[in-house]
């Protein structure tokens, strides 16, 4: 019984938390904000050098921001919200029902911060997470190199000890953004006789660090966000490196399970115009009012019955890791289904654009915004690991069936 | 509603489990097979059922059930998933139990829920007449007669209808087929002059029969719900059934997928364990992923239910759509990487692909219920 009435004034509390948040957000996230972000400049990314790209896009960051909202579920100290799993679900589900924006996007939020809450000392913490969770230093990930993608422990970048220092030396590929960021986030093999998993640190160093260069990659989708990057003697204090020396993987491992869900959420689950009334608009609708091609319409809808399932999964895998039942190795199931799934949306999203989503460099396209978003979330099954190396992980670690 | 079980569902989930692994392993079905046993069940093991509260876990507590809901119902409907258990429950115990307790008056509710819950009713609702499942394309026609009505037409694939002791029939009072409007459920005694019940021995060697009406005459309190508008009703009541549908398919997969995981990592071939194969560990990977989704688009379906019956169905299309493509996959997959093992009788794993076949038609096929989320979105 008591039991019982425990729950009661939990989900009361929750009731209230619902109300006030569904008022807050009402009033406080601008109209411009309740739409997805249609190109990458719309998007928020935060840094020394940001720019909003509108005034509502300000406004709403720094209210969030300012709520602790931009990091809903840190802890306040560090400037997150505090807020418990039950509340942070429920602060998504009311974003999500008025299609509200992530009002900052960044690596510290989604990879960095997670890892650091774990892994990173005192100092560390205080020093870096308030920052990530104003937005105030842009973050880039230092793990891919020329010869290290997938077996990405093999990577050779060196790190050797010079006093209180570490000197680096050597070259990164595949950098996101790492043209815009601050800081990296890099690993870096620093005991070159140990075991391949067993020499590698996690070090964070400041990008304007002498030594450091970036080069821009070009895309198939006419943007280059991304760099090879290149590391010439850069000297970095050893107190950088987070967890313990040589014990870098751990760290590793740990985040990429952060980059892998947040990689699995993408793709404008459940915001914006749905793909079936997208379709309508430009193939047009029988006398029924269904789409006029039947078997694209087909194609919707059983593209529409695998993501709402796959938002129910994502959603029981929180609520799973709430109650302590989460598989560590899940994430690599999400990101292979979010990532495919992701692709198959945006080959409807052309087939149903036809002729008018091939347009490249035209104002009517926005500049070609429907085919260079196809062409970028090629990479999803790539970035963060490729889809064989996530169905691989599957197989060994949750399977458990033997290696090759 | 978080999507994990709470300590009460882990908790009916094992004693499920322990019972039916222990009474009604695959080898219970495949004995009911091979003796063409007359019933296609073990009326005591209904017996242990209705003992521990499952038969009538649906039925309202002052009726003598438990008073329990629709994940609850899943949890069992997944166990005899594992197992192929054939058994009433789905037919009488959820089916039939919600019809009567969400659609019948109170001398109806008293009289037949707490003899369902008893376990010593079973009930059924006869419903598809097609080759397909189109619940308003039904065409058996009842029109009025003195103070009641006659009934004539014809079913398909009523569940369990050989050994119902009572029908549910969905028939015509109005309009034409393809119409909400005109739809009458009538309570039917299955000795009832003019009922010719044919036993289907189908191939998952589940209880099915055909049921021929002839001019059947049944009084006026026989209607259950409002004459012509039981189109609302069905509805939900259909939704119900899929929602445990799918979850049988949830734990059909599940079962298979495990035994097939169990044979990659003991059949060598080449010097090798199968399982060290990329090309099958990524198969099987793939499969399990599909499971999980499915598993949570199950749970969400059945939690919707448990919330507002009404406003489900879009849930419940996502779940019955996805279980049944997954459950297809699961034994597909079974099968090939069994190899020729996989195709004999003597291996339990063709028993699945059957009942996936059976479970996939029930309530309506994957198409069927993509199209209804593609209505319920307006493209
Ligand atoms: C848009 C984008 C952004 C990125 N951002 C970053 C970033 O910010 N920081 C960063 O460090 N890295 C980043 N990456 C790099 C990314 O993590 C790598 O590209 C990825 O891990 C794959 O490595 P690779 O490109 O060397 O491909 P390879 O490893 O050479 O793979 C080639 C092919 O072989 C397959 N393959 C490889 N090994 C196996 C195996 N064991 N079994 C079966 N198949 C296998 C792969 O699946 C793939 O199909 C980004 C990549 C992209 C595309």
């Amino acid at each position: 019984m008591s039991d019982l009435k425990a729950s009661d004034t939990e989900a009361a509390d929750l009731d209230t938390f619902r109300n006030e948040t569904r008022a807050w957000l009402e009033a406080n996230c601008p109209p411009e904000m309740r739409k997805p972000a249609t190109s990458d400049a719309d998007v928020f990314w935060g840094g020394r050098n940001a720019k909003f790209s509108s005034e509502p896009q300000r406004i709403w960051f720094e209210r969030m921001r300012d709520k602790g909202w931009t990091v809903p579920d840190w802890p306040r100290e560090y400037g997150g919200g505090g807020l418990s799993a039950a509340e942070h679900k429920v602060l998504r589900a009311e974003m999500a029902r008025i299609g509200a924006r992530p009002p900052l996007s960044s690596f510290g939020i989604w990879m960095l911060g997670p890892a650091l809450l774990k892994y990173g000392n005192d100092a560390q913490k205080k020093e870096h997470l308030p920052k990530i969770a104003a937005g105030e230093i842009r973050w880039c990930q230092g793990y891919s190199e020329p010869n290290a993608g997938s077996d990405l422990a093999s990577l050779q970048t060196r790190a050797e000890s010079d006093g209180d220092d570490f000197i680096i030396t050597g070259s990164k590929i595949w950098t996101s953004y790492a043209n815009y960021a601050d800081w990296i986030f890099c690993l870096v093999r620093t005991d070159p006789t140990a075991k391949k998993h067993d020499g590698i640190s996690f070090i964070l160093f400041d990008m304007t660090s002498k030594g450091v260069s970036t080069k821009p990659i070009l895309l198939i989708s006419g943007y280059s966000p991304f760099c090879e990057t290149f590391f010439d003697n850069v000297r970095v204090p050893k107190s950088h490196v987070v967890g313990t020396i040589n014990r870098g993987w751990d760290v590793a491992k740990y985040l990429l399970q952060h980059e892998r869900a947040m990689i699995s959420g993408m793709g404008e689950r459940g915001v914006g115009r749905p793909l079936g009334q997208i379709a309508a608009d430009s193939v047009g609708t029988d006398g029924q009012g269904r789409l006029d091609d039947a078997m694209l319409r087909g194609q919707i809808a059983s593209f529409d019955v695998d993501e709402a399932a796959l938002a129910a999964c994502a959603e029981r895998a929180v609520d799973l890791a709430k109650a302590g039942q989460a598989h560590p190795a899940f994430s690599s199931a999400m990101k292979y289904y979010g990532t495919e799934l992701n692709k198959r949306r945006h080959e409807i999203l052309m087939s149903a654009g036809g002729v008018d989503a091939l347009e490249w460099e035209s104002e009517r396209s926005r500049q070609g915004a429907r085919p260079r978003a196809w062409l970028r979330t090629k990479a999803n099954s790539i970035e963060g690991g490729t889809s064989e190396v996530m169905l691989g992980i599957v197989a060994k670690r949750i399977l458990d069936l033997p290696g090759a | 509603m978080p999507l994990v079980l709470t300590e009460e569902q882990s908790m009916l989930r094992d004693s499920a489990r322990g019972l039916i692994s222990d009474k009604a392993p695959v080898s219970h079905l495949r004995h009911l097979r091979d003796s063409k046993d007359p019933t296609g069940f073990s009326k005591e093991l209904w017996h242990s059922f209705a003992e521990m509260g499952f038969a009538g876990l649906l039925v309202p507590e002052e009726f003598g059930g438990s008073g329990l809901g629709f994940v609850e119902a899943g949890i069992i409907m997944e166990e005899i998933g594992r197992t192929l258990m054939p058994s009433p429950f789905l037919a009488t115990s959820v089916v039939a139990a919600s019809v009567l307790s969400r659609g019948g008056n109170a001398a109806q509710k008293s009289e037949y829920l707490s003899e369902i819950a008893s376990g010593s009713l079973l009930a059924t609702l006869a419903i598809d007449e097609g080759a397909k499942h189109r619940p308003l394309q039904t065409s058996l026609k009842a029109v009025r007669a003195g103070n009641g009505f006659k009934l004539s037409g014809a079913k398909a694939l009523v569940v369990d209808g050989h050994v119902a002791d009572l029908l549910i029939v969905a028939a015509r009072t109005a309009g034409d087929a393809g119409e909400r409007e005109g739809l009458t459920l009538f309570l039917v005694n299955p000795k009832a002059k003019g009922v010719a019940i044919e036993r289907t021995i189908m191939v998952d060697a589940h209880n099915a029969a055909r049921i021929e009406f002839a001019n059947v005459e049944v009084d006026a309190d026989s209607v259950l719900g409002e004459v012509d508008q039981a189109a609302g009703l069905l509805d939900g009541v259909l939704d119900i059934g899929r929602g445990a549908v799918a979850a049988e398919m949830v734990g059909l997969s599940d079962e298979v997928f495990n035994r097939t995981v169990e044979y990659l990592k003991s059949r060598k071939q080449f010097g090798k364990l199968i399982g060290e194969f990329q090309a099958l560990q990524h198969r099987a990977a793939e499969l399990y992923i599909d499971i999980e989704i499915t598993r949570a688009a199950t749970m969400k379906a059945l939690q919707a239910l448990d919330a507002d019956v009404v406003k489900a169905t879009p849930a419940v299309a996502v779940a019955k759509a996805r279980a049944g493509t997954t459950a297809t996959r699961a034994v597909q997959e079974g099968v090939q990487m069994h190899g020729g093992m996989g195709m004999t009788d003597q291996f339990d794993i063709g028993f699945f692909m059957k009942r996936a076949r059976v479970c996939e038609e029930l309530f309506g096929d994957a198409n069927y219920h993509t199209e209804q989320l593609a209505r319920s979105r307006g493209y």
